[in-house]
């Protein structure tokens, strides 16, 4: 296990792809293509934690990055788009901030979440924590994708893109956590895709539309 | 066996519903499984009492002075509930707002509901604990919007999303937590996630990596306690879902949560020899005591009044836990127990009430003791023991936690005293109209299940006058516990 081999450049390029994949979800106002984002993110993840499995030997690691193929890069990715053709939802509105200025925010924060990792990296012996950075700065760029949309759909991939960083954050800090545990979570996971596709269907019946502003009644002055 | 037991009983019980949960015998084989998962958790309480803590399965499962009482406390307000729940759910259906297959859906998460909360409450391990509490989230989502009107949903769509959001911060503060276990336990096993062996260590926890961790976890966690600024999901998802959703959402979920708190800062003041998650506790706890307190001057409906008056109790306990020491801890502890059993109680009469108003709009709501006395009476009682007057048990714990306010942190005093003060005053400048005055209340096609409330209110009654020597000295030994004596 040498610091400067391929496997692990490899894994690097990993994450900064997966780091490039977060801005361009939050640029994109399609949510077909977020989507095919999110998928994109599974893939990385996927091969991702299969490379450490590799090179680390632990076989908890093979499961848990067969687990994430299929489920966040097929699974999930095949739901939400057989949701987005039910429910004909394919364009987000307007985001709250425009492109440029989300990116310009979207910026800021990846140099507040290397900050915040640094005390993190420091302490790691794992030979992937220069990634840690990264992993925070996926899961607070989602966070503001969550922030900018108005549309259900989008806030999910969102969702489900800060569930990606935190997984990658996991890797790189601890090569993953305890095998039950992530087999709780992607549990939990795919029963929340599932609540909220019923959950979807709902809203749709009520309000013909899944575009968050009729989900604004319940305020206070009412 | 005895967690087996505990933990099987409401899983079985939501599988055995789900297929049947709208047979006209569904509500009683509800009760009947909520009884018997009450009697599972006396038996593991009749153990712990005689044994001490209690280990299972690996270490996964455990049972201290702490969690016990909340799990006896849990099941009994689950059997309760489900007591309220049939006739209440029986006259939602005859007034045509739920069908069948919502029956069905509602009897079946209840149930898994509970098993999530007592698995929560149970575990040993800080990751399962987490997947329980998520688990507790998503089954309760699609009870709130069991209604289907537009309301219901967007409260179902807040509390989904905000809670959703808030558990992934406590997900990524376990990792950390288990990040700096794992240097000192381990990764081998699962040691490095459990709590009996981190509290073993953590003295040796890396500080300025816990420190994060508890950021995290008290922002996630704290989501679903409902502190404020993070309490944007709790009076919508009281409101809109059914009452008994309501009371457990109330009496038993914030609980839960608190625990969740409570137990990561026992092991992260432990690793960090200095007052910050305290503070950070108490920061909260005053913030969402105030805040509370104003807005239930702006409240119509009966059932957003009482949710925002949890955020108000939560708020109380957390500053209680924040302050720390045996007294505070103790107090934090009653106020626990008796603020669970008096809101619930509270919210089956509020149930029956808007049941019978037709409406939960509260200028709507009149003369409740005219047609039914006990409705009526049940609702008053409940909102004088709530707002904390003697004899009642919420009384003997705001007391508590007063007067040892006083003596560490005399600044908080007069700041919680007001809001206690305001709040008086908005509840019960609401209640009492709709409990005395002019009728406007129909009568029900199932006579209403009220002794639940009563029993609860019983119960806050005799905490308030004597607490049991036995529940003391249980109440002192958590205490102690979680002070890290």
């Amino acid at each position: 296990m040498n610091e400067t081999g391929f496997d692990l450049q490899l894994l690097n390029t990993f994450a900064a792809l997966l780091l490039l994949s977060s801005f361009a979800m939050l640029s994109q106002r399609r949510v077909v293509t977020m989507v095919n984002l999110l998928a994109i993110q599974g893939v990385l993840l996927g091969l991702a934690t299969l490379l450490l499995a590799w090179r680390t030997g632990k076989g908890h690691l093979y499961v848990s990055g067969a687990i994430t193929l299929t489920l966040k890069a097929a699974f999930l990715p095949w739901l939400l788009h057989r949701l987005i053709r039910r429910l004909g939802v394919y364009w987000d509105s307007e985001p709250l901030l425009n492109i440029a200025g989300t990116m310009l925010v979207g910026l800021l924060i990846v140099i507040f979440a290397f900050g915040l990792a640094q005390p993190i990296a420091a302490l790691a012996t794992t030979t992937t924590r220069s990634s840690i950075g990264i992993a925070v700065a996926v899961v607070l760029l989602a966070f503001l994708t969550m922030i900018t949309r108005r549309k259900a759909m989008s806030q999910v991939v969102g969702f489900l893109s800060m569930e990606n960083g935190l997984f990658f954050g996991a890797m790189s800090a601890t090569y993953g956590m305890p095998m039950i545990i992530e087999l709780g979570v992607a549990l939990d996971i795919l029963v929340a895709m599932l609540v909220l596709g019923v959950f979807f269907f709902q809203i749709r019946e009520q309000f013909d539309s899944l575009d968050l502003h009729h989900l604004e009644s319940l305020k206070e002055e009412k | 066996m005895n967690f087996l037991l505990l933990l099987g009983t409401p899983v079985a019980g939501a599988v055995l519903l789900g297929f049947f949960g709208a047979r006209r015998w569904a509500p009683e084989a509800n009760v009947a499984i909520s009884l018997a998962t009450f009697l599972a958790a006396c038996a593991l309480t009749a153990r712990v009492i005689g044994a001490g803590t209690l280990t299972a399965a690996d270490e996964q499962f455990f049972i201290d002075p702490f969690n016990v009482f909340l799990v006896t406390l849990t099941a009994l307000v689950s059997l309760t509930t489900s007591l309220f729940s049939r006739p209440y759910m029986r006259i939602e259906r005859e007034h045509g707002r739920v069908g069948s297959a919502q029956l069905r859906l509602f009897h079946s998460m209840y149930q898994l509901f509970i098993a999530a909360m007592l698995l929560a409450l149970t575990t040993n391990n800080m990751g399962l604990m987490w997947v329980a509490m998520e688990a507790a989230t998503l089954s309760t989502v699609l009870l709130v919007t069991l209604y289907r009107t537009p309301a219901s949903l967007e409260a179902g769509w807040k509390y989904f999303i905000l809670c959703g959001v808030g558990i992934a911060q406590a997900l990524f503060g376990t990792i950390l937590l288990y990040f700096a276990a794992e240097k000192v336990l381990g990764a081998e096993g699962m040691s490095a996630l459990l709590w009996t062996h981190l509290n073993g260590v953590k003295g040796q926890l890396e500080p300025t990596v816990l420190i994060l961790a508890f950021v995290f976890l008290l922002v996630g966690y704290g989501t679903k306690v409902g502190l404020a600024p993070l309490h944007n999901w709790l009076p919508d998802a009281h409101a809109e879902g059914p009452t008994p959703i309501s009371a457990v959402l109330s009496g038993l979920l914030l609980n839960v949560a608190i625990y969740a708190v409570v137990r990561c800062k026992v092991l992260v003041e432990g690793a960090l020899h200095s007052a910050l998650p305290s503070q950070m506790l108490m920061g909260f706890g005053l913030v969402s005591v105030v805040l509370a307190a104003f807005f239930l001057w702006r409240q119509r409906d009966i059932k957003r009044l009482f949710a925002y008056s949890s955020i108000e109790h939560m708020g109380i306990i957390t500053f209680a836990f924040g302050m720390g020491g045996p007294v505070a801890n103790f107090a934090a502890l009653l106020h626990m127990t008796v603020h669970s059993l008096t809101k619930s109680a509270i919210f089956f009469a509020v149930g029956h009430a808007a049941q019978k108003a037709g409406t939960q709009i509260m200028d709507d709501i009149r003369g409740l003791i005219t047609l039914s006395p006990t409705v009526g009476w049940g609702l008053m009682l409940g909102t004088l023991a709530i707002l904390g007057l003697p004899p009642f048990g919420v009384f003997a714990s705001e007391f508590l936690i007063l007067t040892t306010a006083m003596r560490e942190q005399s600044w908080a005093t007069p700041i919680l005293l007001l809001a206690l003060g305001v709040a008086f005053a908005a509840i019960f400048r609401r209640v009492q109209p709709m409990v005395f005055g002019e009728t406007t209340a129909r009568r029900l096609p199932h006579p209403p299940a009220l002794m639940p409330v009563f029993v609860h209110l019983t119960l806050v009654l005799t905490l308030g006058l004597f607490i049991p020597p036995y529940l003391a000295d249980w109440f002192r030994r958590a205490a102690d516990l979680i002070a890290g004596i």
